[in-house]
């Protein structure tokens, strides 16, 4: 068991370093180095010269990889090319906001879902059943700035309330201020993570459900409540922790999309910026803190699956 | 306790001449036959198919010409001549949201054939493959799984641009990790099934176990799955698009249309310009889903009902 | 029992009466699956349903529970337990009965266990939920139950998890779990068919003994005709969802008077006496047309070339011209490793393999077209052997055009050939595999092999899916076509009985390793050696207390060799 959970993480870590590769590589061959754009036409041969050697772009490109990989273990993101501010100082400016909405959206979208989607594993088939799949079905394929577009119309529209773009400040703002906040972004993406939370949750359940030893309950007389409770949910709290680890890995990149829509800065936004301006040292920097939050998300979700075979759990 | 009583001796009647034959396995699961939703589904993603093929020639307009050129105004409310109002460059959105529809699902359907033509002959390629060869095949693509398919595509187009050819590769080869992931799995349980062993102790060749053997009873359910991944990739490529980063202007796209088109939203006269795009994109993404919901739905037991 | 207040239990504890339970299918009238069937279990008296797939057996037993399978539902008659029809009843009706006065044993104890729940609290979950005992109460008689069954180790064996234990364990402690409620009715679905034989008599006995101890009334379902004479009362003969005879169970076994009754006690393959069996000359001196020498063979490969775990050791088997060689053995035994090593699927680590005294490369890639034509397979799942997507014709036709470069008529016509040897009509050959029987399946697999006019042909467990009388005319096809084409069969199955009724040498594998060989005759003649001993003992016999006589045999053993 524990044998192979260290293996997972080695194999996490395995795949943070590849990410560092192919982040590194990918930002490497931008046409005409980036600093040349930001030189403009004034840029003598000196200059950029000079430029390259502040980069380090003379040396190699595995020094380079390893130089940058080294820095970044420190806490050292670089400097931005576009606007010469220390990375750090750009990251810290603008995490609030993402970090607020993610963590917001987790604790409200989350549990809602989860009690949803058991709920309908308990009455397959019923009509609040039949509905709620046919609401997530309908969410789970639809684009996010669909989803948005349609809770602007509600509540900006049709009710008058909020705004189509999130404005103000966020200080001194307790939780009840930050959910009024950002309402609309985290229900844009409670909604997108409930339609795949629902889903994926009830056929967790419904799949232990449909396992011959559940049958044998119901043969003794067990009452439905225990027999969800007891015999289906400590069998599904596997998979279905699984199941949130992968959504939860997923806001790293609805989070994206939604920043943009309500226009409010954060991480993703400074990111596209970074990608427009090709700003490859913001988008190293910022593209391995994304990816490293997806990565260990992923491996959570690995080590539930692991743990919710009893077999593992209680060896022989 | 009383002593059994004595039951009596039954016997059928019976025919001396009847013989008892082996009774008939259960019966093949019955043909696929939409329901409701799933034609619901069927019909408007052929609406949208056809749009998509013939919508440049149906369009009222030009994709950038000017429905009103004497009286230019952002986001003008529909009227006639402009069934869907006009966008912030004043063009038609409806001209727009039909030419739209070819780029949004040409490049998503081109990128997820290259997607499933690279992962299903990879993928089978690696299950038939020896364990060596398919455990580096699998952690290769496993680390590449283990990225955020956005974050993958910012980092291509930051690096190489944005283009159409650019964004079928990126999309193709980002989900032809998914399509290997599944093909490989089908085509391993297929490869411990008794058949393809009886073919092998046959003396037959690896083409043939491919073709005949694996390819035939692998077919159904990677198609099933085609459905979901072509949804994929329109939000992917719609997602890009959106931030900006994919289908450039002033080509029209769903998903950039809806980008361009946001400021409707605050001071528009006319919101149509961002609904139009996105309940596009919406109800074909939607109906794809209930036909591979209505055919995956097909079949299975509901044992929790008896509770 | 002990300090409950007796429970009034009527005289007749369950009856069924007209029964009929139909498939509901959707656009289409219901399917009667159970057809009008009416039978009365008595306080204290064993019922056996008996029956092939398909006969509805396993339906009946479940309406004791009021319970349907998903897709299944009541339609007309009755199901009275206890005094009260609950055919079509609420589950929140039913619950209080279940668990308490009707207890369900599957048959399979592996799957029926819920993994993440340790034994004890599921063996005692129906009392102590229904309020009839203290978990106090339940823990003691759970613990009174454990030693009843003979399980090892009783104080602790409720504190591990399922997978903890072993398969004859786990069936038994699911016996535990249906009794430790005090149920007044049992019902058994097949509870021993997953076991091995020799494990099968254990249980049977301790079933048989808690029957009778706990003076529970039982219904038990099966194909098996032997064990039936061994536990029931009175047996109910099902066919086709219809009950075809009923009666005493010496009636039914010694006198049946129903002509389906009559077929299933004439497809079974008593154990020849010795001495009776076909005479077979021992050694010819022949060149063996297929021989394993010296063989040494498992998983896993270690840095000196032997396998991690090593499944057979030291295998020496000779299968003469046209003769038949039956390998017997338990779950684990090898006896299919045996068939991969002759096949060259998994080559063998030590030893050779000769065919006409010729050595084949051990790895089948590396052997001509022509000894992989004289070698063939015939797997136990007719269902996956046999490739869903292709046309009876096509899986037929493809050894022809494969090893003979038939195409065209000439194949069709040999096609047409085959299916007429196995006893298939020839509009077969445009179906595919799923719209045949299990039986016919097995056929199609049995003509695939001769289509490449074969020297030997490996028969791993090709009867055991297979119900009794289907499995015997498959055994009567193989008879006649070895008389006909002259091949030679090397049969493994776990059943001494049908081995024995049509080997020429048998072959005993235990743990990987062969305890004894020889003509049929011999070695089912005494002496034995042990393990053969424990497993021709074991072999249930179609006659009313065998288990009684084999018990006492056993134990008898079990001191003489302790003595020694």
């Amino acid at each position: 068991m524990l044998s192979l959970i260290i293996r997972r993480l080695g194999i996490g870590i395995i795949s943070v370093l590849a990410v560092s590769v192919i982040i590194f590589v990918g930002t490497m061959i931008l046409p005409g180095d980036a600093e040349q754009i930001r030189l403009c036409q004034e840029a003598t041969e000196a200059n950029i010269a000079a430029m390259r050697e502040r980069l380090g772009l003379d040396k190699s490109i595995v020094e380079q990889y390893l130089i940058w990989l080294g820095n970044f273990v420190r806490g050292d993101l670089g400097v931005s090319l576009a606007s010469d501010a220390p990375i750090i100082e750009l990251i810290a400016d603008r995490y609030h906001n993402t970090v607020y909405v993610a963590v917001l959206t987790a604790l409200i979208g989350v549990p809602i879902s989860l009690a949803l989607g058991i709920l309908a594993a308990m009455f397959p088939g019923s009509l609040y059943d039949r509905i709620l799949t046919f609401v997530s079905v309908s969410l789970v394929a639809a684009p996010e700035f669909f989803t948005a577009t349609l809770l602007v119309l509600l509540f900006v529209f049709a009710l008058g309330i909020g705004n189509a773009v999130v404005v103000g400040s966020t200080e001194g703002k307790d939780i009840f201020g930050l959910i009024a906040h950002f309402a609309l972004p985290i229900a844009t993406l409670s909604f997108v993570i409930a339609s795949q939370l629902i889903r994926m949750s009830r056929a967790a359940v419904l799949n232990v459900m449909s396992s011959p030893y559940i049958e044998m309950a119901i043969l003794k007389g067990v009452p439905r409540r225990r027999i969800i409770m007891r015999h289906a949910l400590l069998n599904a709290i596997g998979p279905i922790v699984n199941v949130v680890a992968l959504n939860l890995a997923y806001l790293v990149t609805g989070v994206i999309v939604v920043e943009v829509y309500f226009g409010y800065p954060g991480l993703a936004t400074l990111i596209v910026q970074a990608v427009q301006t090709r700003d490859f040292i913001l988008i190293q920097g910022l593209g391995m803190i994304f990816c490293m939050t997806y990565v260990v998300l992923m491996l959570i979700a690995d080590v539930a699956a692991l743990m919710s075979n009893p077999r593992l759990r209680h060896p022989k | 306790m009383s002593a059994p009583v004595h039951h009596p001796h039954v016997v059928a009647p019976f025919d001396e001449n009847v013989s008892f034959d082996e009774l008939p396995d259960a019966p093949p699961s019955q043909a696929y036959r939409p329901t409701l939703t799933g034609w619901i589904g069927i019909i408007i993603t052929c609406f949208w198919l056809f749009i998509a093929v013939f919508g440049s020639f149906l369009a009222p307009y030009g994709e950038n010409a000017l429905p009103f050129p004497d009286d230019y105004a952002e986001f003008q409310s529909p009227k006639e001549g402009a069934s869907l109002g006009t966008d912030v460059e004043d063009r038609d959105v409806l001209s727009r949201v039909m030419y739209g529809a070819g780029r949004t699902i040409g490049i998503s359907f081109a990128a997820t054939l290259l997607a499933y033509f690279v992962g299903v002959v990879l993928g089978i390629g690696a299950a038939v493959s020896g364990p060596r060869v398919d455990m580096v095949m699998s952690r290769i693509n496993d680390a590449f799984l283990s990225l955020p398919t956005i974050m993958l595509g910012l980092v291509v187009v930051a690096a190489v641009g944005s283009s159409i050819p650019v964004l079928i590769l990126t999309a193709g080869m980002i989900y032809a990790s998914v399509v290997f992931r599944l093909s490989r799995a089908i085509g391993m349980e297929i490869m411990v099934m008794d058949y393809v062993e009886a073919a092998k102790v046959r003396g037959e060749g690896r083409w043939w176990i491919i073709t005949r053997e694996i390819w035939p009873n692998a077919r159904m359910p990677l198609i099933t799955d085609f459905g979901l991944r072509l949804i994929y990739v329109i939000l992917f490529i719609s997602s890009l698009s959106f931030l900006g980063l994919g289908v450039q202007p002033p080509q029209a796209d769903w998903g950039s249309m809806v980008r361009e088109n946001l400021g409707a939203l605050q001071y528009g006269e006319s919101q149509l310009a961002v609904i139009a795009p996105a309940v596009a994109i919406a109800t074909l993404t939607v109906s794809i889903n209930l036909i591979v919901d209505d055919v995956s739905a097909h079949g299975g037991g509901k044992l929790s009902k008896r509770m | 029992m002990d300090a409950q207040t007796p429970r009034e239990t009527p005289d007749v504890i369950f009856e069924t009466k007209d029964l009929v339970i139909s498939a509901v299918r959707e656009n289409e009238p219901d399917l009667p699956i159970v057809k009008g069937v009416s039978f009365q279990v008595h306080k204290g008296e064993v019922v056996a349903l008996i029956g092939e797939s398909g006969s509805g057996k396993t339906t009946i037993s479940l309406s004791a529970l009021g319970y349907c399978k998903p897709g299944l539902e009541f339609s007309s008659g009755e199901a009275n337990l206890l005094g009260r029809n609950i055919a079509g009843l609420s589950t929140d009706e039913l619950r209080p009965s279940r668990g308490i006065n009707v207890a369900y044993l599957a048959q399979s104890a592996a799957a029926t266990f819920n993994p993440s729940i340790r034994i004890n609290e599921q063996v005692t979950e129906a009392p102590v939920l229904h309020g009839t005992k203290s978990q106090d109460e339940a823990n003691a008689k759970a613990l009174e139950l454990y030693g009843a069954l003979d399980l090892p180790d009783p104080d602790t064996i409720g504190e591990r998890y399922p997978h903890q234990v072993s398969g004859g364990q786990l069936q038994r402690l699911m016996a535990a779990m249906a009794l430790c409620g005090d149920p007044d009715l049992l019902v058994l679905d097949e509870p021993t068919t997953a076991l091995d034989v020799t494990t099968q008599i254990e249980v049977l006995k301790a079933f048989k003994k808690v029957i009778k101890d706990e003076g529970a009334a039982a219904i038990y379902v099966t194909h098996d005709l032997a064990v039936v004479a061994q536990i029931a009362d009175y047996i109910v003969v099902l066919y086709s969802g219809e009950v075809k005879e009923a009666g005493p169970t010496d009636v039914i076994i010694n006198n049946p008077k129903h002509p389906y009754t009559k077929r299933l006690m004439a497809a079974i393959k008593p154990l020849p006496e010795p001495g009776l069996g076909e005479a077979t000359a021992a050694d010819t001196g022949e060149t063996p047309t297929l021989e394993v020498r010296n063989a040494d063979a498992g998983y896993g490969q270690r840095a000196d070339g032997q396998p991690i775990v090593k499944v057979l050791k030291d295998i020496n088997v000779r299968v003469e011209h046209g003769k038949t060689v039956g390998v017997i053995g338990e779950s684990g035994s090898g006896k299919s490793t045996l068939a991969r090593v002759m096949a060259g699927l998994l080559p063998a680590s030590t030893g050779e393999v000769f065919m006409n005294g010729e050595l084949l490369p051990a790895d089948l890639t590396k052997r001509t077209k022509d000894q992989l034509r004289k070698i063939q397979f015939v797997y136990q799942m007719a269902d996956t052997a046999l490739n869903p997507r292709q046309r009876i014709k096509d899986i037929l036709g493809r050894p022809l055009s494969f090893y003979f470069g038939m195409s065209g008529s000439k194949r069709r016509s040999r096609v047409l050939e085959l299916l007429d040897m196995v006893e298939l009509p020839s509009q077969f050959a445009d179906r595919y595999p799923h719209e045949l029987s299990g039986g016919q399946k097995q056929r199609v697999n049995l003509a695939r092999a001769l289509a490449a006019e074969p020297e030997v042909v490996l028969c791993d467990e090709v009867t055991s899916a297979l119900d009794t009388i289907v499995g015997a005319n498959v055994i009567d096809l193989l008879t006649r076509l070895q008389k006909d084409t002259g091949v030679a069969y090397v049969f493994i199955s776990h059943d001494l009985s049908t081995v024995a009724s049509f080997a020429d040498e048998i072959v005993v594998l235990y743990q990987g390793e062969i305890v004894e060989q020889g003509p049929t005759d011999m070695v089912l003649s005494p002496p034995h050696q042990p393990y053969t001993d424990l497993l021709i003992s074991s072999v249930p016999e179609t006659r009313i207390g065998w288990l009684e006589e084999a018990i006492a045999a056993r134990h008898e053993r079990n001191l003489r060799s302790a003595d020694n």
